[in-house]
């Protein structure tokens, strides 16, 4: 195990780096920066000292290992655009974005999972049916569209919610439903693919010929070995749902990070744009990692090899 | 024991059993007595496992199973709901597969798999369940057994990994263990020991053993009493020296052809040497569904054809107990 946990870390540094040197590259295949940064009206001793300024003159090794240097300790320079540190900005956001995230996973969890047991357990009945429709319909639902549902819903016409903000926990219910939605289609679909699998293996037949109960044939036993799949899946899930919740951040102004990397990318805010897309490749990179030890965790076989 | 060997201790009657249109079983009977190994053999798809499967309520959901009586120690199990069952499952009728590669669940180690079906039925601490488990490992000849416990299924062998089966079944001192083929997976000289180690543990432990196999030398050394399948039916039934010394049904006949000296056949001896092939049996067949490889048929085999029985010795077929001729057409 310890062995594996080694082995997958050292992995994940290693992709972490080639994200760095990617997005460094990105930045300089952009054009000249002193002159992007100076402006179109600058001149040209504008730029050079812009360039002496940003230490665009160095080579660009040096250039790189002094970004990627700063970029690992979380230093990404001063934003255009909010005239303050990026890593501030980001320290204020990422926050909102994660409590997101996390709940948008967890209703998600919590619905799709069910569901997916529910479906295959009643395998080609109605019931199986019914459950499948209504992921289906859940999936063509713009979200922003059901965004507004609720929030003309349960925001005005009840008051039982908050429409925007970001003051307690109640704020993030609607944001969560709605970032919940694009997830459970395929976290249920998946849930019950692997338990349809799970229950007609022949360890299932062993469990129900041992006499255990029906939870534990059906939760131990079964749920256990198709959680696998969805794990994986939940990860990457929850990575779209922290990259992809700019549409909900804006819907219901929370300040998070998407919300950010919609007014940066706006305002050609280039240092803030870098680290918010560095951000998300970290994040998706963590992600992978906690899913492959949760794997490991479930599965016995997976530690070994 | 319980009660004395020889007291009938499973009872199957007119057992039918159908996936759609097709008839798997069609009208078994069966009686396994208590401390007897009875085997069931036939050739592939006759409906060994489904009857066995049948037995234990374990059939797939696709299937429909009726029967005239279904006892297991006086209980009917026809009346049994499904979590009555689940009751004598494990505890008192246990049943081991063919594959011991993934009857065993992958996720959790062999100790917590044993412990687990002792605690559902008899309860007590997981340390006195791990004990017991130990013990019944060594029982089963299982190297090292407390180091046995900790470990996940992957990590031992097919032999192991049935010999495990063998001692998960037995955690609750059942009185019917059932096995569908639990050397068929196995290398040969793997499928000896196991054999070799079910015998001990039928006669020690005083077990019924349904032992469903393809091998007559199995047969021939282990079964007390014996019941051949063919086409959903049970066609012939007998004590084991009773069917090798004087088989009448001409499927049986054609099945012991190349085994010469009751006792002595030849080890590893496969079924199904027999011209022929077994054909589909929709709902609605009638008659003997041997008739096209039967050497023997006549006009009212294809009429339903009545049970012969002679004390313990009983067949499905028209002809006499002492009829001479060729069993199967092409002999
Ligand atoms: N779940 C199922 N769905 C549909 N048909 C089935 C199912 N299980 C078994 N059958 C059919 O029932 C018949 C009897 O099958 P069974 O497995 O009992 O044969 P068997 O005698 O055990 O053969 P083998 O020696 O190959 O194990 C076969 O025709 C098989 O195809
Ligand atoms: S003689 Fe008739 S009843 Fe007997 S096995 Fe042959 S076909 Fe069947
Ligand atoms: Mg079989």
């Amino acid at each position: 195990m310890l062995l594996f946990l080694f082995r997958r870390t050292a992995l994940a540094v290693l992709v972490a780096l080639t994200v760095l040197t990617f997005a460094f590259v990105l930045t300089r295949l952009a054009g000249d920066l002193a002159i992007v940064i100076a402006g179109p009206e600058a001149r040209a001793e504008d730029v050079e000292a812009i360039r002496r300024a940003y230490g665009l003159d160095r080579p660009v090794v040096i250039q790189f290992f002094d970004w990627a240097w700063r970029a690992a300790t979380g230093d990404f320079g001063e934003s255009f655009f909010f005239r303050e540190r990026v890593s501030t900005l980001i320290r204020q956001r990422l926050p909102v974005t994660l409590t997101l995230g996390v709940v948008g996973i967890g209703i998600a969890l919590v619905v799709a999972i069910p569901l997916g047991i529910l479906a295959a357990l009643h395998e080609n009945t109605w019931i199986d049916r019914a459950v499948g429709l209504v992921a289906m319909v859940g999936q063509a639902l713009p979200s922003f569209w059901l965004a507004l549902l609720l929030m003309l819903f349960f925001g005005l016409q009840l008051g039982w919610l908050p429409i925007s903000g970001t003051g307690s926990w109640e704020h993030y219910v609607m944001p969560g439903i709605v970032l919940s939605f694009s997830a459970i289609p395929a976290l249920m679909r998946l849930t019950r693919a692997g338990m349809i699998d799970a229950m007609s293996s022949d360890y299932i037949r062993t469990a129900r010929a041992k006499g255990l109960s029906r939870s534990s044939i059906v939760l131990k036993h079964a749920l256990r070995n198709a959680a696998m799949p969805v794990v994986s899946i939940s990860a990457v899930q929850l990575g779209f749902m922290l990259g992809g919740s700019i549409v909900i951040e804006t819907v219901f102004a929370l300040h998070g990070i998407g919300f950010l990397a919609w007014e940066s990318i706006s305002k050609n805010d280039f240092p803030t744009v870098q680290a918010v897309v560095l951000l998300f490749a970290v994040i998706y990179i963590v992600l992978t990692l906690i899913a492959d030890v949760a794997n490991a965790v479930l599965d016995p076989r997976l530690r070994a090899s | 024991m319980s009660a004395a060997r020889g007291t009938a201790l499973l009872q199957v009657r007119n057992l039918r059993i159908s996936f759609g249109s097709l008839a798997a079983v069609r009208g078994a009977d069966l009686t396994i007595y208590r401390g007897e190994t009875h085997c069931v053999v036939g050739e592939s798809g006759c409906g060994k496992s489904v009857t066995a499967l049948a037995v234990m309520g374990l059939l797939a959901r696709n299937a429909v199973r009726e029967a005239d009586r279904l006892v297991f120690d006086g209980q009917d199990l026809l009346r049994l709901s499904e979590s009555q069952l689940s009751r004598l499952r494990g505890d008192r009728m246990a049943m081991i597969f063919q594959e011991p590669m993934t009857s065993l669940n992958p996720a959790y180690t062999v100790g917590s798999q044993m412990a687990e079906v002792y605690r559902r039925h008899r309860g007590g601490s997981r340390a006195e369940a791990l004990d017991r488990a130990e013990d019944l490992l060594a029982k089963c000849r299982v190297t090292s057994p407390r180091l046995r416990l900790g470990q996940y299924p992957h990590q031992l062998s097919g032999g192991l990994r049935q010999r495990v089966m063998i001692a998960m079944a037995l955690m609750c001192d059942p009185e019917l263990l059932v096995a569908d083929e639990p050397t068929t997976a196995l290398d040969v000289t793997v499928q000896a020991q196991i054999l070799r180690l079910l015998m001990d543990l039928q006669r020690d432990l005083g077990l019924a053993l349904m032992l469903i196999t393809h091998d007559l030398g199995v047969v021939a050394r282990m079964a007390h009493r014996v019941s051949v399948m063919y086409a959903g039916e049970v066609v012939e039934s007998a004590p084991a020296e009773h069917l090798f010394g004087n088989p009448t049904h001409p499927y049986t006949r054609g099945l012991l052809a190349c085994v010469p000296v009751p006792g002595k056949v030849r080890r590893d001896q496969p079924l199904g040497a027999i011209p022929g092939v077994v054909p589909r049996i929709g709902p609605r067949f009638e008659g003997c569904a041997f008739r096209d490889r039967c050497g023997q048929a006549r006009p009212d085999c294809a009429r339903t054809v009545a049970w012969q029985a002679n004390g313990e010795h009983g067949y499905r077929c028209v002809l006499p107990p002492d009829w001479t001729g060729p069993a199967s057409l092409a002999a």
